[in-house]
């Protein structure tokens, strides 16, 4: 058996390493190498080291506002998901007519692609405040609250799915228990369902956080950082910053770095406690 | 032991080879091609037919590869990095050539370069002649003729104009523009002027076209040298005469100055063609976008030029704003070849008289060259209004001076605090100070 499985090592395994290797490791390390030289293409590069670093900080607070900014939003946009995700889930397993009509159409916002959803966003929004004389570019609250509008119809129906899968997991046998105890529904749901669903949970907030902390093409097709890049995140901070000045590519890689290591460690953390709280079936 | 040995080199070999099929593609003979990154995604396909047929003439391959729109920079930054390099590419004018000066050679010898009618429009630097420019264009107040000689009729109207050649200075065209826009119903428009469109990545109208002017009569009255460190501060001295012109677009204008942070270029555009408006600020580029709105109204005869008064001393005899933003660079760590055949196709398509057919009618390029007659110009109507207006004993037009503002992100943020301005939540002040700041900042962090 062993002998086998070293044996068809190289046909099985040897074409997906390779491709990990050309598409994900080699640029990763090149990437940081880059990130502390000036360079216009990655051909002419020159060691400036953590200069690039300095300069990502010291140069103007934006970068520090769009952490604070994307902090934020990422934040609000966890919890109102989730929660949301979550009771359509309660609402689509008790069995009424058309919820798999209603599941579906849950589900469609996701797949549509960023760039149009915020577009179509932006259309809506603005709409909606023209009757008030303004638009979505007036104040960066708007622009925060569109977001979040926008974040949550796109990713509500996908962890809605997930939380139904968790949901139709939980044996009958346990919540039959409960209820011949004499167990209130509230009490059914805190005590049994969400303790159940725990896994589900990891996911949900895994998947919600990475993806609002790395929003880009939503955030550059329904505000793009106006007003005055009040409400720029991370992710279009990075790309403006590595185009919009000349001899700048090496600080937008430095930030995209920095940004890499934020998420890898939020994420990690959030997989450490909700992964801590799971219970076995 | 050893068949398995062998069969597991053989079975890694294959796995290879299959890698590299996916990663590689078929390889390519040696032959001398030109490969040139083009601009204009407009011009895609006029490109790639004229690629075509200077092939056929000359045997010379020529692959047209184009970047999409606001695009050219990350995607030569992206092809530049290749063993498919592109030898021909094109610069913005000095700021750009600061970023590209690694690659770009040096083309006084060129023949495209001899035969430049006005040898200060190209990009040079320590006697070097980086960039040439393939195209002139021209900015002002589009108008529409019609609409105005409808208003010097109307029996309602309080002004003495009778002519629009009696506008001369910012004084007249506020005084006009205003008693239009009074008279809007009657004209059957909705405001004089199109929208100011100041959403994000349409707001270069202003932040870099209007800004020109000011900067351009700063320049001049200090006697700045462009070409030196001079030009890394600057106090905005027009300030308010700025603003005075911006005010006059926005609160004589087709829509509510709060809500321009939702206008684009294309609504502005539409406007004017569907003549809701009488005027718009654009280049002669335009008249494409202006003739393909459909349901389109103006006709090409009405179509004309105003300089942009915005009250500054001398400005009687001002006349648009000509220059060019796209200058050929030949990329200078290709071989000696390819840069040889560059060159070649670059002088072929602005002196052939296929070349030049190209040039004139199906890319609709005012060419700078003096390969061209007086006669050899585009069949558009802006293009020949700006040409009246270059060749006009009267007027002196204002050169691009915007190639040396600092970078795109000033440029970009300059916007923002205009739509901040127009929303009412930024003062004049504010946004001058800023202006300033700004310039030397970002003057600044270009080393």
């Amino acid at each position: 058996m062993r002998k086998s499985l070293s044996r068809y090592f190289p046909v099985f395994v040897l074409p997906t390493l390779a491709a990990f290797t050309i598409a994900f490791a080699v640029p990763f390390v090149m990437g940081i190498y880059l990130s502390f030289t000036k360079f216009t293409t990655i051909t002419n590069a020159q060691w400036v080291g953590i200069d690039n670093y300095v300069k990502a900080f010291t140069y103007d607070g934006d970068f520090v506002h769009a952490l604070w900014f994307t902090a934020l939003f990422t934040v609000v946009s966890v919890v109102t998901v989730n929660v949301f995700a979550f009771i359509l889930a309660l609402l689509l397993t008790r069995g009424i007519r058309g919820t798999n009509f209603f599941r579906s159409v849950f589900f469609m916002p996701n797949l549509i692609g960023g760039i149009v959803l915020g577009y179509i966003w932006n259309l809506l929004i603005n709409g909606v405040l023209s009757y008030s004389g303004t638009d979505l570019t007036y104040k960066a609250e708007y622009g925060f609250w569109g977001l979040v509008l926008l974040t949550n119809w796109q990713l509500i129906g996908y962890m809605m799915v997930i939380y139904i899968a968790g949901l139709q997991n939980i044996p009958d046998s346990l919540s039959e228990a409960a209820s011949i105890d004499g167990a209130s529904p509230f009490k059914t749901l805190i005590r049994i369902k969400i303790p159940m669903v725990m896994a589900s949970i990891t996911i949900c907030t895994f998947l919600t956080l990475t993806n609002s902390f790395k929003m880009f093409d939503q955030n550059l097709a329904l505000t793009a950082g106006l007003p005055e890049k009040e409400t720029e995140m991370l992710a279009l901070n990075i790309y403006n910053t590595f185009y919009g000045r000349s001899g700048w590519q090496g600080i937008g890689q430095a930030k995209a770095v920095m940004f890499f290591i934020i998420v890898a460690a939020i994420a990690f953390i959030q997989l450490k406690i909700t992964k801590s709280r799971e219970v076995e079936q | 032991m050893r068949i398995i040995n062998k069969k597991r080199i053989f079975m890694s070999a294959a796995a290879i080879v299959c890698a590299m099929t996916i990663f590689t593609g078929c390889g390519e003979s040696d032959r001398v091609t030109v490969r040139y990154l083009n601009f204009k995604p407009e011009s895609a396909e006029i490109y790639k037919e004229l690629a075509k047929s200077y092939e056929e003439e000359t045997g010379v391959r020529v692959i047209v590869e184009t970047a999409a729109n606001n695009q050219y920079e990350s995607t030569l930054a992206a092809k530049m990095a290749t063993d498919e390099a592109p030898t021909l590419f094109q610069i913005n004018g000095p700021r750009g050539y600061a970023n590209w000066k690694d690659y770009c050679a040096d083309l006084s010898d060129t023949k495209l370069y001899k035969s430049l009618t006005d040898k200060s429009l190209a990009v040079e630097s320590d006697g070097k002649v980086c960039g040439i420019p393939y195209v002139v264009e021209g900015y002002g107040i589009i108008y529409n003729k019609a609409l105005t000689d409808k208003y010097f009729s109307l029996p309602s109207k309080a002004t003495d104009f009778t002519s629009m050649d009696e506008i001369d200075s910012y004084e007249k065209l506020k005084a006009l523009v205003e008693d239009m826009q009074k008279n809007a119903s009657e004209l059957g428009i909705d405001g004089v002027f199109a929208s100011t469109s100041l959403k994000a990545g349409e707001d270069w109208r202003w932040q870099t076209h209007l800004a020109n002017i000011p900067i351009y009569y700063e320049f001049e009255n200090n006697g700045t040298d462009l070409s030196s460190d001079e030009t890394k501060r600057i106090s905005f001295e027009y300030s308010e005469e700025f603003f005075n012109i911006f005010d006059l677009y926005l609160n004589n204008s087709t829509v509510d100055r709060k809500t321009v942070g939702t206008k684009t270029v294309t609504d502005s555009m539409a406007e004017f063609a569907l003549e809701k408006c009488v005027m718009v600020q654009n280049g002669n580029w335009a008249w494409g976008q202006i003739s393909g709105v459909d349901g389109n109204k103006v006709k090409a005869e009405n179509v004309k030029y105003l300089p942009i008064y915005m009250g500054i001393d001398g400005e009687e005899t001002q006349g648009l704003c000509v220059g060019t933003e796209n200058f050929y660079a030949i990329n200078s760590q290709a071989s000696a070849e390819e840069q040889q055949a560059a060159a070649d196709f670059i002088y072929w398509l602005y002196s052939s008289d296929k070349g030049k057919d190209y040039v004139i009618n199906k890319l609709g390029f005012i060419a700078p060259f003096d390969t061209f007659g007086e006669n050899e110009v585009p069949d558009d109507p802006l293009a020949k209004e700006v040409m009246r207006w270059m060749n006009s004993k009267n007027a002196s037009s204002i050169p691009w001076n915007f190639t040396v503002f600092p970078s795109a992100a000033f440029k970009e943020s300059f916007g923002a605090s205009l739509l901040k301005y127009a929303q009412g939540t930024k003062s004049r002040d504010e946004v001058k100070a800023d202006f300033v700041s700004g310039w030397e900042k970002e003057s600044a962090a270009l080393e």
